[in-house]
């Protein structure tokens, strides 16, 4: 295993290299990322010192790992980003800072990624994948924790959608730089929902592991499970389930979205000249029409409709949890209540 | 093979005027030289040369071979990819139709300027951080930062990541070797169950990763402790730069400076 090789399996990410983005906005992301990582060492400075060689070896560790890799597709192979499984584990600032270390290691010692993009890349894989991870998942867990496969999917989900919006960030740091946003959105987007997959797949069955073998390692989970749950490693049935449907999920996104590209001379030109447009025009896009919001123009509005886009899946996604949950609170009404120490009561 | 000993850390004891230079110049420079990059328009071609040939004047000085640098610079060519669409979305006079499949893609003039600028941009971009890499030691590095304000949590943490990267990368190493040991495969069989069951054996991989790299922390940390570790990580002293390290630093930054500037103005 030379250096080449890591080379190659580190490039699989979203590293930005230099020459990419703009100054101004290269400038921006640093300042942002500047900002959070000073809150953040502020934080952990109010720890105690053991933390200090714990995070250096958790970084090593993120870095090694992603190297674990397992074969999906013909070539291509699944492989950890390890944002949201390491804020799970450790918590968002903890978390935060080991992935700045593990970019920063990387920039500095491999060229994956920039200098003048690193505050950028800094922000999309470490500041933004711990925080997302974070809340996605402990609001997954707390409505699901007490399930058999609450672990799993709260971690699957988490990972997701952790790995989807470091895709959404590289795009829109891309987009803003100049790169046509009709081209960059619609692809980064389609490689990552399948790269998420794998990313989901791994953080929770790595989670159920460490929860099950080392569960005071992780109090701040453990306490939004159930002793049942924390007793299982890994629940293959619930794993199995969960690719099938993110598998159909990223296929059936992966083939809209290029449909949904405002190009000219994209695909939407094929299905004009072929005169399937119209049957292809379903309820998928009247919300958002072309992927652009009425009344504002350019690249701006292709952005604000990705977020807008990415926050109504969300939304969605978290209602339905709220349904079901509410659902099966009314059925079983006179099991043991569980402590529920967010303090959140009701849907 | 461990990771230590291969790329180009073999050129990281190598004795020459770049070598010898201060980290922090290093650093400092570097940083510039990929800003200076970021900043020229495209199709500045006379300002790219320019910075090119600074690069690779201290490439030649450092004597660690410009073939090498400029190869192993190709390492970001694969991003390009997102780049190329450039070529047929920017507006400009049109030079040529591409047809692809039933699509028509027309390139312009302006497209392939501003394609070819950051792929030439990035390449150049990388050989500077190649080069900082080439002949600096990360020790020297972490230091330099420190001195450069950034806090000394980080750089610790840091520290701690590049002295047990190799460590864990080992330790992922031997478990993929295992895995490979037990996967016996038989002609056309293939091995491995579904997705989810290749996913989940890598899971609980990571999984132990993470027990085991917690767990040596630990161990770290009462090592520390028992040698007298008070919760302060301490370095020696750092020199003030030299009169001729900051005479470096300024003429060349000035000079890449003055290159941005013209770009931008001429």
């Amino acid at each position: 295993m030379g250096f080449e090789s890591l080379a190659q399996y580190l490039l699989l990410g979203l590293h930005i290299p230099d020459g990419f983005l703009s100054v101004p906005v290269a400038a921006l992301w640093w300042l942002l990322t500047i900002a959070l990582l000073a809150v953040a060492v502020r934080r952990v400075g109010t720890l105690n010192e053991h933390q200090v060689p714990m995070m250096g070896v958790m970084a090593a560790f993120i870095f090694a790992a992603q190297m674990l890799n397992f074969p999906v597709l013909g070539g291509t192979s699944g492989h950890l980003l390890g944002g949201a499984l390491v804020a799970l584990l450790l918590g968002p600032w903890a978390g935060t800072l080991v992935m700045a270390c593990v970019v920063a290691l990387q920039a500095l010692l491999f060229q994956d990624g920039g200098l003048l993009a690193l505050g950028a890349n800094i922000f999309n894989m470490g500041i933004a994948t711990a925080f997302v991870g974070t809340w996605v998942g402990t609001a997954l867990l707390r409505m699901f924790g007490g399930k058999p496969w609450g672990l799993v999917g709260a971690g699957f989900v988490a990972a997701w959608i952790s790995v989807m919006v470091a895709a959404l960030l590289t795009s829109l740091q891309l987009v803003l730089s100049g790169l046509s946003a009709a081209v960059v959105f619609p692809s980064m987007l389609a490689v990552h929902l399948f790269i998420g997959i794998g990313e989901g797949l791994i953080t929770a069955a790595a989670l159920a592991f460490v929860v099950s073998t080392r569960p005071d390692l992780v109090t701040s989970l453990t306490s939004y499970l159930s002793p049942k749950a924390v007793r299982r490693p890994v629940n293959r049935g619930a794993l199995a389930a969960i690719t099938g449907v993110g598998l159909a999920i990223a296929v059936v996104l992966a083939l809209l979205s290029p449909l949904a590209s405002s190009s000219p001379d994209g695909l939407e030109r094929v299905a004009e000249d072929q005169g399937f447009l119209e049957r292809t025009q379903d309820a998928a896009y009247n919300l958002l029409p072309d992927y652009t919001i009425p009344g504002i123009d350019g690249p701006i509005s292709t952005i604000l409709a990705g977020v807008v886009g990415l926050l109504i899946v969300f939304g969605l996604a978290y209602g339905i949890a709220l349904l079901i949950r509410g659902r099966s609170a009314t059925s079983s009404a006179d099991s043991t209540p569980r402590a529920s120490p967010g303090g959140r009561t009701g849907a | 093979m461990t990771l230590s000993s291969a790329g180009l850390e073999r050129y990281i004891d190598a004795a020459s005027p770049v070598h010898a230079l201060d980290a922090r110049v290093k650093l400092l420079l570097t940083c510039a030289t990929v800003l200076a990059l970021g900043l020229l328009p495209p199709g500045a071609w006379v300002g790219v040369l320019a910075i090119a040939a600074l690069i690779w004047w201290a490439v030649l000085q450092a004597r660690v071979g410009l073939g090498t640098i400029l190869r192993r610079a190709f390492v970001a060519l694969p991003f390009a990819l997102a780049a190329v669409t450039l070529v047929f979305t920017k507006p400009g006079a049109p030079l040529f139709e591409l047809p692809l499949g039933g699509l028509r893609l027309t390139a312009t003039d302006a497209g392939l300027v501003a394609f070819a600028s950051v792929v030439v941009k990035s390449w150049l971009s990388v050989q500077a951080a190649l080069l900082l890499t080439a002949t600096t030691h990360f020790t020297d590095l972490l230091h330099a930062l420190r001195a450069l304000r950034l806090p000394a949590v980080l750089v610790a943490i840091l520290a701690f990541a590049y002295r047990y990267l190799f460590v864990m990368v080992d330790e992922a190493q031997r478990m993929l070797r295992a895995r490979e040991c037990r996967s016996a495969e038989l002609p056309g069989r293939p091995g491995g169950r579904n997705l989810g069951w290749r996913a989940a054996v890598v899971g609980q991989m990571v999984g132990t990763l993470f027990l085991r790299s917690y767990e040596r922390s630990e161990r770290i940390y009462v090592a520390m402790l028992s040698r007298g570790f008070s919760g302060e990580l301490r370095a020696l002293r750092s020199r003030p730069l030299s009169t001729t390290e900051q005479g470096l630093l300024l003429v060349l930054g000035a000079l890449l400076a003055a290159i941005a500037l013209l770009a931008n103005v001429l």
